[in-house]
C-alpha cells in the first residue's frame, strides 16, 4: 500500500534554511510601470541520482493563476513572469518527478510592486523567491526485493504451511492421544461405514 | 477459527486505502500515450551538414517542437499557455530557437540541441496588432545581428544572445504598422515599411545600432491598402488596394518611395477580388483571383505581367535559394487520388526541376500548407524535400517520390470523444491460437515468476514484456470477453473522425467529413447511432457525426452516419437547418435507431431519423418530452416543452415548435453562471439505497433531471489575483430541469471560479478557489430522498405498508435532503471525470486532470461527506477515513504515471465487461488511454497472477503426499517386522 514520507517537508526545510545560506543575492526583484510590476524567481530541484538532473530541468513549468500564464525556466532554474497586475497571485510549478507546494503571491499596489511569497502548504513565507520541491514524487510501486516472508505470506504460500502443519503437526498431536481411545474411535468409524455424503445431510439422517 | 481469519483478511483488505498502483514493469501493458503537436503552423528547417536533421515546427495548438527529419519523432516540444499564440518562429545564432507570441509581447530563445529554454524577454505593446518576427540569417555565428520584432504598436531590436533590448521604438502616436523589416547584409541601417491607417505608405531608415531614425519617407495612397502584402525583392513589395481590385508595387529603393498601380483586370479578363497568397516568391507573386492560382511576375521598373496560371487546388511553399543566384519553389496539386509534386524555378517556370507524384489517402484532404528544404546529393545535384501539411491537420514529409513519414496531427485537437465495440468473433475464425507447447508456457510463467521475485535479468524482463504483450492478444480486432479491446472513437476539429484501438492505440480505421453544402464542416460532437444487439440483428452499429458548416451557430448544421466496424459512411445530409443542441431521446425504433432531437435558433426541434415510425414513437410521448437551455450570457435557464408540429410554417413534418415551461433568472448583478453539469445519461447505478454504519438506510436521490449549476459574483469571474475575498461568492444550484425546481442552494462566499465538476449518481465534486484561503478548495453535494427515508422497517416492507412502488414524478415535490463537505485540494485542476463500471457496484474514483496535465485518481471515499474527524469503531470498519483538512495526493495514483498528457482537455470513461474495470481515455494535445480498476481486479485474477507457482506447489503438494506416503508404508512395514 502506499505511503506518504511524513518527514520531507521536514527535510525540504532544513534545504531551504541552507539554500538560503548559499543563495542570498538571489532577489524577489521587482519593476515596472504603473500597474504592471514583475515576478521573478528561482526553481530549485536537488540533483537527483536517478534520472538526469537537465533532461528534467527543461521540463519544469511554472504557471501563474491557475495556468493563465506560463513560463519556463532558464539554464539557471530562473523565471520571470511579466506584466503581472498587483494583487494576490498564486503560482505553481508542474515538474514531473517533484511535488511543489504553490505559493501564495502578494504584490503590493502601494509599494511599487514589492512581492511577498508565501508556500502554501506549509504556511511559511519566503524571504526570497526560491522554490524547492516538498517532496520527490515516485509513481511506481516500488517492488520489495525477494523475500521469504513474501512467499509464505503469499496464498500459495499459506496452503504449503498449512499442508505442513498437517503432515508434520498431526501425527505428533495424534501421538498424544490415547491408543484406546483410538482405537474405541476407528471401531465406532468402522461401525457406522464409511460416511457419505447423504448421511450428513439431515433429511437424509432423518430417514434412516 | 478459519472463517474468522478469512473475515479479519477481508476487513484488512477493504479498509486498506485502494489506490491505482502500478510496478515500473507494467507501465505500457494496459496504457499507452501518444504524443502530438497540432496543425503545423510554420516550419523552419535546420540541415546543417554535421549533426541531426531537424525541422522547427510551430502549431495551432501553441506548441513549438524539434522533430526528427528522418523520423518524425519529437526531439522537443513545449506547450504554451493557451493565450500564448506563436506568430512566428526563427533560428538565430545556428543554435537558439527564436519564437515570438503573445501578439508580439513575449520573445523567447530555446536552446536548439535540448530546447532549453535559454532567455525570455518580454515586449511592450499598446494594442492588440499583428506582429512580426525577422530573424537575420547572419553567415558569420560570432557576428551578432539584432532580431527585430514588431508588435502592438512598438517595433523592438533584441540581442539574440542574451535576448536584451537593445532599443525600441514607440509607433503607437502615430498608428504605423510595419509590414515589412529588411536588413541588407552588412549594413547597419535596417528599412522599415508599414502603413499608417492603411493608407500611407511610411519608410524609416533606423541605425540598427541605437534605433535611431535616420531618414523617414512616406506617401498617401488614395485608395487605401486592403492589408495583404507579399514582398517580391529586398526593395519591392505588392500590396493590393482597398478594393481588393488594383495591385499597387511600392519600390522604396534607398527609402524613396514610389507607386506603381497594375489593375487585376488588365492582368486577367473579368476578374473578380483578387487575394494575394502568402508564399513568398523572388520577383514573382502569387494572386488567387477567379479560383485560379496566377503568378505574376514582377519586372525590374515594378511592370507585372502574368506568367502562369494554375487550378485553385494548388499549395505552394516559400521559394528557396538554390545554387547561383536561382530561386526554386515547390507547389503541390491534386489529381484524383494522387498528388503532384513540383519544384520549379521562379525566374524559369518551364523549368520544372523535380516532378513527382504519390499516392494519397482520400481522407487526408487538400494540402493546405508546402514547406521545401534543400538539400545536396552525392552527385552534387539539388535533391529536395517537401513537408506538407493536410487538411486534416496531418503533417508529412514527402521526399524522392515518397512519404518517408506521417504524423496524425489532427489527433492534437479532439472535440467530442465515444467509445464503441468491436465485431464479434465469427465461428470459423480461429480463436487465439492455443498455447505453443506445454514447455514453453511453463517457461513464460517461470520467467514471469523470476520477474515478479525480482530475479530476473534486464534480458528477462525484456522477454517478459514481449510475452506479455503476445500472450494477452490485446490487439485484436475482435471483441473480447472482458470487453477489454473496444474501439474509442474521436472526432477531431478538422472534421476528422478516428477509430482508435484501445489495446495500442493504432488508427484502425479514419473518415474526413464531407458535405455537398460546403467544402469542409467542422465536426461538433459524436452520438451513439444505432447500437444493434449482436444476437438479435446482424447489423453494424453505427454513430452520428454531427458537423457544421462554418464556425458561426447559425451556420447550417451537416449529419453523417457513419459504420463504425468499417468505417464507411453509410449516408451524409445536409439538414437546412442550424444546430444548437442535440439531444439522444431515450427510445429506439425496431431497428434500433436512437431517436434524437436537434434544437436549431430558430426554437424549432428536428427528429431524426425521419421516418414515419420515428414519428409515431415520438408522437406517443410527445408530452413528456423536455429540455433545457442555459443562456450564458443573460443568467437565464430556460426549460422548454414540446407544443405542436411547425406544419403551418413549412412542410416539413418532422419538425415541432416548442414553447417555454418555466425560467430561473439569475440577477446580472450578482451572479454569473460559469458552470453547468447533468449526469451521464447511460450512466448505471446499482443501488438506491445506502446503508449506514449504524443500519440506517438512505435513499439516494437518483433522478436524470438534475442540473448543477454555479455562479459567481461578476467580478469573481476574471482570474485568481484580480478580486479581494470580500468581492466575490460563489453560489451552486441544483435544479430539476423538468419543473425548474432549485432543489438545493449552497453558497460560498470569498471564493471564485474556475468551478471544475463532476456529477455523478447522486452526488457532486466541484473544485474551486477559495481566496481567504487563498487555496483550492473541493467540495462535495450529496442528495438524499427524504419521502422514502420511512421505509426501513421490515415490517412495513412484508406488510407492503411503503411507497416504494409509488411512482417518481419530477411534479411532485420531491422532500430531499444534502450532505456536504470540503477539503482543500493543493492543485489548480482542468477537468474532472469519474469512473463508470458496467453494473455500477465497484467503488467510484474521481480522476482529476491537474495542471500538471496528470490525471490522479482519488477514491471516492475521501470525497464522504460522512467522514468525521474520529471515526467510531464501525465506521471505520466500514471504510469511512478520519477527517482531513486537505485531500491526499497520492503519486503512485497518478493513473499517468511517469507521462505527461500535455494539453488535457478531456477525459472520458467508458465501462468494459468486466465490473471492476474501466477504460480511461484522455485527450489533450496527447492522447492517453489506461483500464483502472477503482477497488482492484477482484473479479478476475491479475496479469500478476503466478500460474507457474501455482502448478509448482500442487507438484510439491502432490510430490509430498507421495513420499510421505511411502515412507508412512515403509514404517508400518517395519513396525509390523518388529
Amino acid at each position: 500500500m502506499t505511503q506518504i514520507i511524513r518527514s520531507s517537508p521536514v527535510l525540504a526545510f532544513i534545504g531551504l534554511q541552507i539554500c538560503f545560506i548559499f543563495f542570498a543575492s538571489t532577489l524577489t526583484c521587482t519593476s515596472g510601470s504603473e500597474d504592471s510590476y514583475t515576478i521573478t524567481g528561482r526553481v530549485k530541484i536537488p540533483p537527483s541520482n536517478v534520472i538526469g538532473h537537465t533532461a528534467k530541468f527543461s521540463n519544469v513549468k511554472v504557471l501563474l493563476n491557475g495556468g493563465l500564464k506560463i513560463t519556463f525556466l532558464r539554464p539557471d532554474g530562473y523565471f520571470t513572469f511579466h506584466k503581472v497586475p498587483a494583487g494576490t497571485h498564486l503560482i505553481e510549478v508542474s515538474a514531473m518527478g517533484y511535488f511543489f507546494s504553490p505559493v501564495r503571491v502578494d504584490v503590493s499596489a502601494r509599494h511599487r510592486g514589492k512581492v511577498q511569497a508565501t508556500l502554501i502548504e506549509t504556511r511559511r513565507s519566503l524571504t526570497e523567491m526560491v522554490l524547492e520541491p516538498l517532496k520527490e514524487e515516485q509513481y511506481y510501486e516500488i517492488r520489495e526485493p525477494f523475500n521469504v516472508m513474501n512467499i509464505v505470506k503469499s496464498p500459495m504460500g499459506l496452503m504449503v504451511g498449512f499442508m505442513v502443519v498437517v503432515v508434520f503437526l498431526m501425527p505428533k498431536l495424534m501421538e498424544n492421544i490415547d491408543p484406546e481411545e483410538m482405537k474405541q474411535a476407528q471401531e465406532e468409524m468402522r461401525r457406522q461405514g464409511v460416511p457419505s455424503l447423504t448421511s450428513l445431510l439431515p433429511g437424509a439422517g432423518a430417514s434412516r | 477459527m478459519a472463517i474468522r481469519v478469512f473475515l479479519l483478511l477481508l476487513l484488512f483488505l477493504s479498509s486498506a486505502i485502494v489506490s491505482f498502483s502500478l510496478y515500473e514493469d507494467q507501465a505500457g501493458l494496459a496504457d499507452w500515450h501518444q504524443r502530438y503537436i497540432g496543425k503545423v503552423k510554420h516550419a523552419v528547417f535546420h540541415t546543417q551538414k554535421t549533426g541531426r536533421k531537424r525541422v522547427i515546427v510551430s502549431t495551432e495548438e501553441n506548441v513549438v517542437a524539434s522533430l526528427d527529419l528522418r523520423h518524425g519523432e519529437i526531439f522537443w516540444r513545449h506547450v504554451l499557455g493557451t493565450k500564448d499564440a506563436i506568430d512566428g518562429v526563427g533560428i538565430a545564432l545556428g543554435k537558439y530557437v527564436i519564437t515570438l507570441s503573445s501578439e508580439g509581447s513575449t520573445l523567447r530563445a530555446w536552446n536548439l540541441p535540448d530546447g532549453q529554454m535559454v532567455w525570455e524577454t518580454a515586449l511592450s505593446s499598446a494594442h492588440h496588432s499583428k506582429s512580426l518576427l525577422s530573424v537575420p540569417i547572419n553567415l558569420k555565428v560570432d557576428k551578432d545581428y539584432p532580431i527585430t520584432v514588431f508588435g502592438g504598436g512598438y517595433l523592438h531590436a533584441v540581442s539574440a544572445i542574451d535576448g536584451e533590448v537593445l532599443w525600441e521604438k514607440d509607433f503607437t502616436a502615430e498608428g504605423f504598422e510595419v509590414q515589412r523589416v529588411l536588413q541588407p547584409l552588412g549594413s547597419t541601417v535596417i528599412y522599415v515599411l508599414g502603413f499608417v491607417n492603411l493608407s500611407e505608405a511610411v519608410v524609416y531608415q533606423i541605425d540598427s545600432k541605437i534605433g535611431e531614425v535616420v531618414a523617414q519617407k512616406s506617401m498617401v495612397f488614395p485608395g487605401g491598402f486592403s492589408g495583404e502584402i507579399s514582398s517580391v525583392s529586398s526593395d519591392k513589395v505588392v500590396v493590393l488596394d482597398s478594393k481588393k481590385s488594383i495591385l499597387v508595387t511600392i519600390g522604396f529603393i534607398d527609402g524613396d518611395i514610389s507607386f506603381q498601380k497594375t489593375p487585376v483586370s488588365d492582368l486577367v479578363e473579368n476578374s473578380g477580388n483578387a487575394e494575394i497568397l502568402s508564399p513568398l516568391l523572388s520577383n514573382m507573386l502569387a494572386v488567387k483571383v477567379n479560383k485560379r492560382t496566377i503568378f505574376v511576375k514582377v519586372g525590374g521598373e515594378g511592370k507585372l505581367e502574368v506568367v502562369d496560371s494554375l487550378s485553385d487546388e494548388t499549395a505552394m511553399s516559400d521559394s528557396l535559394p538554390v545554387a547561383d543566384d536561382q530561386e526554386a519553389f515547390a507547389s503541390v496539386h491534386h489529381e484524383g487520388s494522387k498528388i503532384h509534386l513540383m519544384v520549379k524555378l521562379v525566374n524559369e517556370l518551364d523549368n520544372v526541376l523535380l516532378r513527382e507524384t504519390i499516392q494519397m489517402d482520400q481522407h487526408r484532404g487538400r494540402v493546405h500548407k508546402v514547406f521545401m528544404n534543400n538539400y545536396i546529393r552525392t552527385d552534387r545535384s539539388n535533391g529536395f524535400r517537401a513537408l506538407i501539411v493536410m487538411e486534416d491537420h496531418s503533417l508529412l514529409l514527402l521526399q524522392q517520390g515518397a512519404i518517408v513519414w506521417s504524423r496524425e496531427e489532427g489527433l492534437a485537437s479532439v472535440t467530442d470523444v465515444t467509445t464503441a465495440e468491436l465485431p464479434v468473433e465469427k465461428d470459423g475464425v480461429s480463436v487465439a491460437k492455443v498455447e505453443h507447447t506445454l514447455f514453453e508456457w511453463l517457461k513464460g510463467h517461470v520467467l514471469k515468476l523470476k520477474g515478479s521475485l525480482l530475479l530476473a535479468s534486464p534480458e528477462d524482463v525484456v522477454a517478459i514484456q514481449e510475452l506479455r504483450v503476445k500472450s494477452s492478444g490485446k490487439n485484436k480486432l475482435t471483441r473480447d470477453h472482458n470487453g477489454f479491446r473496444k474501439l474509442i472513437l474521436a472526432l477531431t476539429r478538422a472534421g476528422k473522425l478516428f477509430a482508435l484501438h484501445t489495446g495500442d492505440g493504432r488508427i484502425v480505421w479514419s473518415m474526413l467529413l464531407k458535405s455537398q453544402a460546403c467544402e469542409r464542416p467542422n465536426g461538433i460532437s459524436l452520438y451513439q447511432w444505432q447500437v444493434p444487439h449482436h444476437h438479435a440483428m446482424d447489423k453494424n452499429p453505427s454513430v452520428l457525426v454531427v458537423g457544421r458548416c462554418g464556425s458561426d451557430s447559425s451556420a447550417p448544421g451537416v449529419l453523417s452516419f457513419v459504420d463504425v466496424y468499417t468505417g464507411k459512411k453509410i449516408t451524409s445530409s445536409d439538414i437546412g437547418h442550424s444546430v444548437v443542441q442535440v439531444l439522444p431521446l431515450p427510445f429506439t425504433d425496431s431497428t434500433e435507431q436512437r431517436l434524437h432531437l436537434i434544437a436549431d435558433t430558430v426554437g424549432h426541434v428536428h427528429l431524426y431519423p425521419k421516418t414515419s415510425e420515428a414519428l409515431s414513437i415520438f408522437q406517443r410521448e410527445f408530452q413528456n418530452i423536455y429540455w433545457y437551455t442555459v443562456g450564458a450570457d443573460d443568467g437565464i435557464i430556460r426549460g422548454h416543452v414540446m407544443k405542436s408540429s411547425c406544419s403551418g410554417e413549412t412542410a416539413d413534418e418532422y419538425c415541432f415548435t416548442t414553447r417555454e415551461l418555466w425560467t430561473v433568472v439569475f440577477p446580472s448583478e450578482s451572479e454569473k453562471i460559469i458552470s453547468t453539469l447533468t449526469r451521464k445519461p447511460n450512466e448505471v447505478v446499482h443501488t438506491q439505497a445506502k446503508v449506514n454504519t449504524d443500519q440506517d438506510l438512505l435513499y439516494k436521490y437518483v433522478s436524470r433531471n438534475l442540473l448543477f449549476v454555479a455562479t459567481v459574483s461578476p467580478k469573481g469571474a476574471g482570474e485568481i489575483g484580480s478580486v479581494t475575498p470580500e468581492e466575490s461568492s460563489l453560489v451552486v444550484y441544483l435544479i430539476d430541469t423538468i419543473t425548474g425546481r432549485i432543489l438545493h442552494r449552497l453558497s460560498h462566499q470569498g471564493c471564485q471560479g474556475p468551478v471544475h465538476a463532476v456529477f455523478s449518481e447522486n452526488w457532486v465534486v466541484y473544485h474551486y478557489f477559495n481566496l481567504r484561503a487563498h487555496k483550492y478548495e473541493v467540495t462535495v453535494v450529496e442528495i438524499y430522498d427524504q419521502s422514502r427515508a420511512e421505509n426501513k422497517n421490515v415490517w412495513k416492507l412484508i406488510l407492503g405498508k411503503h411507497n416504494l412502488t409509488a411512482p417518481i414524478t419530477s411534479y411532485s415535490r420531491p422532500e430531499v435532503f444534502t450532505k456536504s463537505q470540503s477539503y482543500f485540494f493543493a492543485q489548480s485542476v482542468k477537468t474532472i471525470a469519474v469512473t463508470s463500471t458496467a453494473k455500477g457496484i465497484t467503488s467510484k474514483q474521481l480522476l482529476i486532470g491537474t495542471i500538471g496535465d496528470q490525471i490522479l485518481a482519488l477514491d471516492k471515499r475521501f470525497v464522504d461527506p460522512r467522514r468525521t474527524l474520529n471515526p467510531s469503531q464501525a465506521e471505520k470498519e466500514e471504510g469511512i477515513i478520519p477527517l482531513t483538512d486537505s485531500l491526499p495526493i497520492i503519486p503512485q495514483s497518478y493513473v499517468t504515471h511517469s507521462h505527461r498528457v500535455e494539453g488535457l482537455k478531456g477525459i472520458v470513461t467508458a465501462p468494459s465487461k468486466l465490473e471492476s474495470t474501466t477504460h480511461v481515455f484522455a485527450y489533450g494535445v496527447d492522447l492517453f488511454y489506461t483500464r483502472l480498476a477503482p477497488s482492484k481486479t477482484y473479479d478476475s485474477l491479475t496479469d500478476d497472477f503466478s500460474y507457474a507457482l501455482l502448478l509448482i506447489t500442487i507438484v510439491a503438494l502432490v510430490a509430498a503426499i507421495y513420499i510421505t506416503w511411502a515412507l508412512s508404508e515403509k514404517k508400518e512395514l517395519s513396525e509390523k517386522w518388529r
